[in-house]
């Protein structure tokens, strides 16, 4: 625990104080020139520069958007797999609070903080994407709403579960200022924004599989059946644990003098936990693919460029990481949970992509492909994610143990 | 449920007519008739069509767009509609000589762009037309997506875009105009009227003439029935028709979806409350993970 967390130590601060503090933090702490930051900077500055072109001569300017492909990396890349890969946080919340494994505890709040931030960057990227963003709280105000559509499900449930992250990420927040009181009150409310995550997750999940059910002739028959919503919604749980495997290696490296020796050695449990759950929902989504196969009668397009490449993301980049993650959990090998768990994402980054991108329109004289421009806007919202995520990080009890008052609190404190 | 859209409304009119004149009440009659008006659409005769692109600039006029190039060498190559030109004519080789289509918006009875509109901005209007309303559109491009006839076309190199496409005149249409279009065709091969007139007047041409035609009229039951309706002398294909469209409305394939929204809203919450019951949790502790 940092010393300025702990200068809050009177049992209610007033404003001043709470004030004080926040300025204090908002400080940078550690070296600025890291190579790191020089590069993420450098990456952040030229994508603010091509966002402001963007706004000013329109969305030609710097993507090769088309009318034939409108939905380019932005949308693919940025909205619909940060989405998925943002998966963890309300499956881990529903084993804690629902089943009660408090195994996963001591990642919870970074698989929450994480998926908070998955949210407010990368579904917040359809902001650029948009080509009237100042309509965008139409569907919510609801001058109109468009109760048949999937998009105004989705665009919904982006804004609650937005609030949901940020409630169950709150009590953090509450315990870096030092409220006690308002600790108290965030904490009651956390069990409710669970379930309601989970639901919501649920349909916004599959909402985003089933954005594209309309596009049927336009992708190629065997990535296209009734079953994209569903497989969208498994593949999310396995997107999202492999996104809190890999952010974890990050974080145990990078964050290392913040977490203690006692979350350090329930972490390797944690991995294995995370690796069984991976393996088992990768089966249920290779099932899946067989049924949809079997069911739309689409065997036969396997014998074909496309065909293979399909095969190179569903063997490639789902059975075998899955089998990966079985044989590594049974041997405890920790490196190979770890390779499964990058190979999963890039499965998962493909299929996203092979819907919305390569199999779109799988036949038009000219397919997309991203401009250098549209990467680097794209990498310098991963970079602004990752700066947000390291200033909570280190300051607030993410990884770090909470502070005394607050884990001294009665557990049936607000009943 | 489509292909009936067009039964189903005169059987309400019908019935709003009918309990109207029970309850002995103009101002019902009245206003189910002005609520329920037919669908409008335009019959395209393609045999007719001499390929004069007289509808191209009378669009253009009408919408203040940029005249359209009138060489001969734009017939060469299959051209699609665009943001400055929302109907072209194409001209296509086949069996039986040259052949000229015109292409539009279909304006269906049940449009995929409207289904997937989060705001409303793509409507189907009563009258029939489908009209894009900026004021609601946030520009999601979703309509883009989701049409089968590639119709909506987006600005991209605009600050303010707009999504663009026909509307079948539908500022023309209130002032009891038809189409401009329609208007300036010189070959009688548009013409506008109730889907159901179309619809008659299409079946009439081929009963009359069945060797002049394919004896199929295009846009009855594509994507479960569109506004425009044509009719070839050769098959629908070779005129670059889209025949791989579904004959069911596009959004019915949202419907598996959308109909298991509810269930998973009501019933999910339910199941996790008692699954946190039976194993004896406390919801009420909010317990920070430590």
């Amino acid at each position: 625990m940092n010393g300025d967390t702990q200068s809050i130590t009177a049992p209610h601060p007033t404003a001043r104080e709470v004030w004080h503090h926040v300025r204090t933090e908002l400080r940078p702490k550690g070296r600025l020139l890291t190579s790191f930051n020089v590069i993420s900077g450098a990456v952040i500055a030229v994508g603010i520069v091509l966002v402001i072109i963007r706004f000013a001569f329109g969305l030609g300017s710097i993507t090769n958007l088309s009318q034939a492909f409108p939905w380019g990396l932005w949308i693919t890349f940025d909205v619909i797999t940060g989405v998925a890969f943002a998966g963890g946080a309300y499956v881990l919340t529903f084993m804690v609070y629902v089943l009660g494994i408090d195994r996963y505890k001591p990642i919870l709040r970074a698989t929450i903080l994480n998926a908070f931030l998955a949210y407010v960057f990368y579904a917040g990227a359809v902001l650029l994407d948009l080509g009237r963003p100042w309509h965008i709280a139409n569907p919510i105000i609801g001058n109109s709403f468009g109760l048949s559509s999937v998009l105004f499900l989705v665009s919904w449930h982006f804004a609650l579960y937005m609030l949901t992250a940020l409630v169950e990420f709150s009590p953090a927040i509450a315990e870096w200022l030092g409220l006690r009181r308002l600790r108290k009150l965030l904490g009651s409310l956390t069990f409710g924004a669970v379930i309601f995550g989970v639901t919501l997750s649920t349909l916004h999940q599959s909402g985003l599989g089933a954005v594209f059910m309309m596009a049927k002739d336009k992708i190629f028959p065997l990535w296209y059946s009734e079953y994209i919503p569903v497989l969208f919604f498994v593949s999310s749980i396995f997107a999202g644990l492999s996104m809190v495997v890999f952010e974890g290696t990050i974080s145990e490296r990078v964050f290392d003098h913040l977490i203690t020796s006692k979350s350090r050695l329930s972490r390797a449990d944690i991995l294995v936990g995370l690796a069984r759950i991976c393996a088992g929902t990768m089966f249920v989504y290779l099932f899946l693919e067989v049924l949809s196969l079997t069911h739309s009668q689409t065997w036969r397009y396997l014998w074909s460029s496309m065909g293979l490449w399909f095969l190179v993301e569903v063997v490639g980049f789902v059975a075998v990481p899955c089998v990966f993650y079985v044989v590594a959990l049974r041997q405890r090998n920790f490196l190979l949970i770890r390779i499964a768990a990058i190979m999963t994402m890039v499965g998962v980054v493909l299929n996203r992509m092979n819907i919305a991108i390569f199999a779109y329109r799988w036949d038009a004289p000219h397919h997309y492909i991203p401009s250098w421009m549209e990467v680097e806007v794209t990498l310098a919202i991963v970079f602004a994610e990752i700066w947000a995520f390291r200033w909570i990080v280190n300051r607030m009890p993410v990884l770090s143990d909470p502070p005394l008052w607050a884990s001294e609190q009665p557990k049936h404190a607000s009943t | 449920m489509s292909r009936n859209g067009l039964s189903r409304r005169t059987f309400l009119a019908t019935l709003g007519v009918a309990g109207a004149s029970a309850a002995l009440s103009t101002i019902t009659k009245a206003k189910t008739g002005s609520s329920r008006p037919e669908f409008r659409g335009m019959l395209v005769d393609t045999t007719r069509c001499i390929g004069c692109r007289d509808c191209e600039v009378a669009c253009a006029k009408a919408k203040g767009l940029p005249m359209p190039q009138l060489g001969m060498a734009e017939l060469d190559t299959v051209r699609q509609t665009g943001t400055t030109q929302l109907t072209v004519v194409n001209r296509f080789n086949t069996r039986n000589g040259f052949a000229f289509a015109k292409r539009q918006c279909m304006h269906c009875d049940e449009p995929a762009c409207t289904s997937i509109c989060l705001t409303k901005a793509m409507l189907k209007t009563p009258e029939g037309p489908v009209i894009w309303r900026g004021e609601k559109c946030m520009g999601c491009r979703g309509c883009m997506i989701s049409c089968p006839f590639d119709i909506p076309k987006f600005e991209y190199h605009s600050a303010n875009p707009k999504v663009v496409k026909c509307d079948m005149c539908f500022d023309r249409q209130k002032q009891g105009k038809r189409p401009a279009c329609v208007e300036a065709c010189p070959a009688g091969s548009l013409t506008f009227g109730t889907r159901r007139e179309l619809l008659e007047e299409g079946r009439r041409r081929i009963a009359t003439k069945p060797d002049a035609y394919v004896h199929h009229l295009y846009g009855e039951n594509e994507a479960g029935g569109t506004g425009v309706l044509y009719l070839s002398a050769s098959p629908f294909k070779t005129i670059g028709m889209n025949t791989s469209v579904d004959r069911e409305a596009y959004p019915e394939l949202t419907v598996p979806f959308l109909s298991s929204v509810p269930l998973i809203l009501t019933l999910f919450p339910v199941f996790m409350l008692a699954a946190s019951r039976a194993r004896g949790g406390d919801h009420h502790n909010g317990e920070v993970p430590r």
